[in-house]
C-alpha cells in the first residue's frame, strides 16, 4: 500500500484491492490479454537483507581489512572439463540474449566482465562477434529454442550452459515480441522479421534427466571434453533438481531464484512461480553435500543480487559464485534518472521501467532501435560495470575478513543469523540472538 | 579407408579420430563396426568425410554434423542429425523421435519411418522420410523442407513458421496454424529436386503441400484458444 499525501486522512486503502491491483483489473478488462513485462519479481520476498553476519570478536579472529589477503578467485568446472574456467572474482554476468539487449549492451557486459577477469554469458539468440570479441571468458547458452545454435560457436565457448529454466519463469519458454525482431535479430534466429518469437519451454530432442545425461555427453564429445558444462535451473524443487543435474553429469549448477530478472514474461509468471533465492541455496547445498559433491560440482546462484553483502551471504550459504543480470544492467545505465522525461513519455518512470519487450528503452540497453542503441557507449558502460563489480568484490571481502576468512569460500552458514522467522527457516540459520532454526533444532 | 570397431574402441576414441580430420584431412572414408546402439556416434564432425555405420546407432548420432556424409546401416535413436549444419545423413532403417531436430542445413534421408517430432524446430535442413512420421512432426519448424512419402501423425506442423511440408499419404491431423496449401509449379520443382537429391523415386504431383497460415505470428487476443 502506498503512502500518498494526496489521500485525505481517514480514507483507507484496501490491502487486498490496493491501487496496483485495481489498475491491473482495469487493464485486463480493457485489453483482454495478460500483462507481459521484463525485470524480476517486484513483490517483497524474504531476501538477503533478512540475514546478518556475526563479525568476529572474542570467539573468532578477524583479518586485517587492508593488509591480510582474502582470496576471491574460483575455479569452475573441475569435475570433468579439461579446461575449467578460473574467474578472478566470484561474480559472473548471467545469460541475457542479444535481441533482448542491444549489441552495444552485450559488448559493454563483455568489456566490464573482462576487465575484472570474470565471465559473461550469451542468451537465447546465439553468440554475437561483439560479445565473443570483448569477453575473455564466455559461457555459451544451450537453450530449448536453439536459435543461432551452431557447433562453431559451441567450440568457441569457454563453457556451455544447458538452460532448463530461469527463476523468473520456471517452466516457461522465452519470448521476444515482434517489435524487437529486427533484420539482424531475425537472421540470427532464422525467423521472419517482426514476428513474435515464442520460444519453446522444453528442449526439442530430449526429455527427462536420463536423456539429459546423454545430451551432455554429446556436448562433451563435440567439444572433445575441453570445456565445463553447466546446467541452469529456475528455483522450484531445487533439492531434487540439483541431485538430478549432478547425476546427469553437470560440472557446474546454476540456480536462479524467483527474483531473477527476465527480458519478457507474463507478470503472473514472474510474481507467482518459483521460490526465493534465499530458500533455494540451502536446498541446493544439501543436495550437493549428500552426494559428496559440494565444491566438486560448483554452485552458481542468481536472482536479486545487488551488493557485496548479497554476494557474501550467498557464499556463506554454500554457493561458489553468483551471477547478476538486473544489477549489471543498472550499472550500465538501465532505468537511469537522466532519462526520466523520456520514461514518462512512454508511460513509465526512471526506476520503474520494466517494459523491456517493447524495445523503446531510452537508455539504449533493452532495445534494437539504432538511434536509442547509440546512446550507450560500450566502452564507458563497460568501465562502469567493472567499477560496480569491483565494489561488489571489495564489499564481500570486507565482510569475509570481518568474519576471519581469508577466502570468500570459507564463509559458512555459521557466520549468519536471520532477522525473521521466515528467513531463518528458509536459509536454515538461527534467528538472531537465539539458537532456533525453525524446522530443524530447538 | 579406416575401420573402427566399437567393441574394441570407445565412442570417444572414434569421435576424437574423426575430429582430428577437421584440420588436415588424411583419411576420407571411415567404417564403424558393431555400434550396438551406442550414443553420440560421429557427432560434431567438421570435414567432408564419408562415415558408414554398420549397425544400429543410439541417441544423437551425427549430431551437429558439418560437411560429412554419414550413413547408418540400421536404425537410429533419438535426435539423429540434430542441429546438422551441412552434409548428408542417411538412415537405412527407422529413426526414433526428434530426427533432424533444430537442424540448420544439409540433407537428412530416412529410408524407413521416423518417430514423433521429426524435424522439430528445424531451421533450414531438408528432411526426406520414405515411410511415415509420428505426431508433432515439424513442430515450430522455421525453415527448410520436410518431405513425407508415407503418412503423417497427429498435429503436423503445429505452430509452424516457414518450413515447407510435403506429404504423399494421409495426415492424421494438422497442428495449430498449419494449413494445406496450393501445390504450384515452383513447389513441384522444389519437391522434384528434393526427391532427386535424396535418391527417392516418387511422383511429386502425388504430394500435398502444407504450410503456415501465419495467423499466430503476432499475438492476437482473438487467437487465444489456438495457443
Ligand atoms: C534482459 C534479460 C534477458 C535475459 N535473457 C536470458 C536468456 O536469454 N537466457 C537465460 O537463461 N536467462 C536470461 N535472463 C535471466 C538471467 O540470466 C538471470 O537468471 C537473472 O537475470 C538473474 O537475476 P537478477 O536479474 O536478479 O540478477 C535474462 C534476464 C534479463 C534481465
Amino acid at each position: 500500500m502506498s503512502e500518498d499525501i494526496n489521500v485525505k486522512d481517514g480514507l483507507r486503502e484496501s490491502a487486498t484491492f490496493d491501487r496496483t491491483t485495481m489498475t491491473e483489473i482495469r487493464r485486463a478488462a480493457e485489453t483482454g490479454i495478460y500483462d507481459i513485462r521484463g525485470f524480476g519479481a517486484k513483490r517483497k520476498l524474504p531476501h538477503f537483507d533478512d540475514l546478518l553476519f556475526l563479525g568476529a570478536s572474542m570467539s573468532r579472529y578477524p583479518l586485517e581489512g587492508y593488509r591480510e589477503k582474502c582470496n576471491t578467485s574460483v575455479t569452475l568446472g573441475s569435475r570433468f572439463a579439461k579446461k575449467p574456467i578460473v574467474i578472478d572474482i566470484p561474480v559472473t554476468i548471467a545469460g541475457m540474449s542479444f535481441g533482448a539487449l542491444s549489441a552495444n549492451a552485450k559488448e559493454a557486459l563483455g568489456r566490464g566482465a573482462s576487465i575484472m577477469g570474470t565471465s559473461t554469458t550469451t542468451g537465447d539468440g546465439g553468440m554475437t562477434p561483439e560479445e565473443r570479441g570483448q569477453s575473455s571468458k564466455l559461457v555459451y547458452q544451450y537453450l530449448p529454442s536453439r536459435y543461432g545454435m551452431n557447433p562453431d560457436d559451441l567450440r568457441k565457448a569457454d563453457a556451455i550452459e544447458v538452460v532448463l529454466g530461469q527463476g523468473a519463469k520456471p517452466g516457461g519458454g522465452g519470448m521476444l515480441l515482434g517489435q524487437k525482431i529486427t533484420d539482424r535479430v531475425a537472421k540470427m534466429r532464422t525467423l521472419p522479421m517482426g514476428v513474435d518469437q515464442r520460444s519453446a519451454c522444453r528442449h526439442p530432442d530430449w526429455t527427462g534427466p536420463d536423456d539429459l545425461a546423454i545430451k551432455i555427453q554429446e556436448l562433451r564429445e563435440i567439444t572433445d571434453w575441453q570445456v565445463p558444462i553447466y546446467i541452469k535451473v529456475g528455483a522450484t524443487r531445487t533439492y531434487y533438481d540439483v541431485k538430478l543435474a549432478v547425476k546427469a553429469g553437470a560440472d557446474v549448477i546454476v540456480v536462479d531464484g524467483m527474483q531473477g530478472g527476465t527480458a519478457a514474461t507474463q507478470d503472473v509468471f514472474i510474481e507467482h512461480v518459483g521460490i526465493p533465492t534465499l530458500a533455494a541455496i540451502p536446498q541446493a547445498v544439501q543436495a550437493l553435500q549428500e552426494m559428496g559433491m559440494h565444491r566438486k560440482v560448483q554452485l552458481i546462484v542468481s536472482g536479486g543480487i545487488r551488493n557485496g553483502a548479497d554476494v557474501a551471504k550467498c557464499m556463506a550459504l554454500g554457493a561458489d559464485a553468483v551471477a547478476i543480470g538486473t544489477a549489471a544492467l543498472v550499472a550500465l545505465g538501465c532505468n537511469h534518472p537522466k532519462y526520466d522525461e523520456e520514461f514518462k513519455q512512454i508511460g513509465s518512470a526512471a526506476g520503474f521501467y520494466d517494459d523491456y519487450h517493447e524495445g523503446k528503452d531510452p537508455a539504449g540497453i533493452s532495445t534494437q532501435n539504432p538511434d536509442l542503441m547509440k546512446r550507450l557507449d560500450p566502452v564507458e558502460a563497460g568501465r562502469k560495470l567493472a567499477n560496480y563489480l569491483n565494489v561488489l568484490t571489495l564489499e564481500a571481502q570486507t565482510l569475509a575478513r570481518a568474519c576471519g576468512k581469508n577466502d570468500l569460500r570459507n564463509l559458512e552458514p555459521e557466520d549468519l543469523v536471520a532477522l525473521t522467522v521466515e528467513s531463518a527457516a528458509m536459509a536454515r540459520v538461527p534467528l538472531a540472538g537465539t539458537s532456533w532454526v525453525p524446522g530443524q533444532k530447538y | 579407408m579406416k575401420t573402427i570397431d566399437l567393441q574394441e574402441h570407445t565412442v570417444r576414441d572414434l569421435n576424437q579420430a574423426l575430429h582430428d580430420q577437421a584440420g588436415e584431412c588424411t583419411i576420407r572414408e571411415w567404417e564403424v563396426l558393431e555400434p550396438k546402439g551406442q550414443h553420440n556416434i560421429a557427432c560434431g564432425l567438421d570435414q567432408s568425410l564419408a562415415v558408414d555405420i554398420k549397425g544400429h546407432a543410439g541417441y544423437f548420432c551425427a549430431g551437429m554434423n558439418k560437411k560429412a556424409h554419414v550413413t547408418i546401416f540400421g536404425n537410429a535413436g533419438q535426435g539423429v542429425a540434430e542441429n546438422m549444419m551441412s552434409g548428408t545423413v542417411r538412415v537405412k532403417g527407422d529413426a526414433s523421435q526428434a530426427a533432424g531436430a533444430t537442424a540448420h542445413g544439409g540433407l537428412l534421408v530416412i529410408e524407413g519411418n521416423a518417430g514423433a517430432r521429426c524435424g522439430i524446430s528445424m531451421k533450414g535442413v531438408d528432411i526426406i522420410v520414405k515411410g511415415n512420421v509420428g505426431h508433432m512432426s515439424c513442430f515450430m519448424g522455421q525453415a527448410g523442407s520436410l518431405v513425407v512419402c508415407g503418412d503423417a501423425g497427429d498435429a503436423l506442423g503445429d505452430s509452424l513458421y516457414e518450413t515447407h511440408i510435403y506429404v504423399k499419404g494421409s495426415v492424421k491431423s494438422l497442428g495449430a496454424d498449419c494449413i494445406e496449401k496450393e501445390m504450384r509449379e515452383e513447389h513441384i520443382e522444389e519437391l522434384t529436386e528434393l526427391l532427386n537429391r535424396a535418391g527417392v523415386e516418387e511422383d511429386p504431383t502425388a504430394f500435398k503441400r502444407y504450410g503456415s497460415a501465419r495467423q499466430l505470428y503476432n499475438f492476437k487476443v482473438d487467437n487465444a484458444s489456438a495457443y
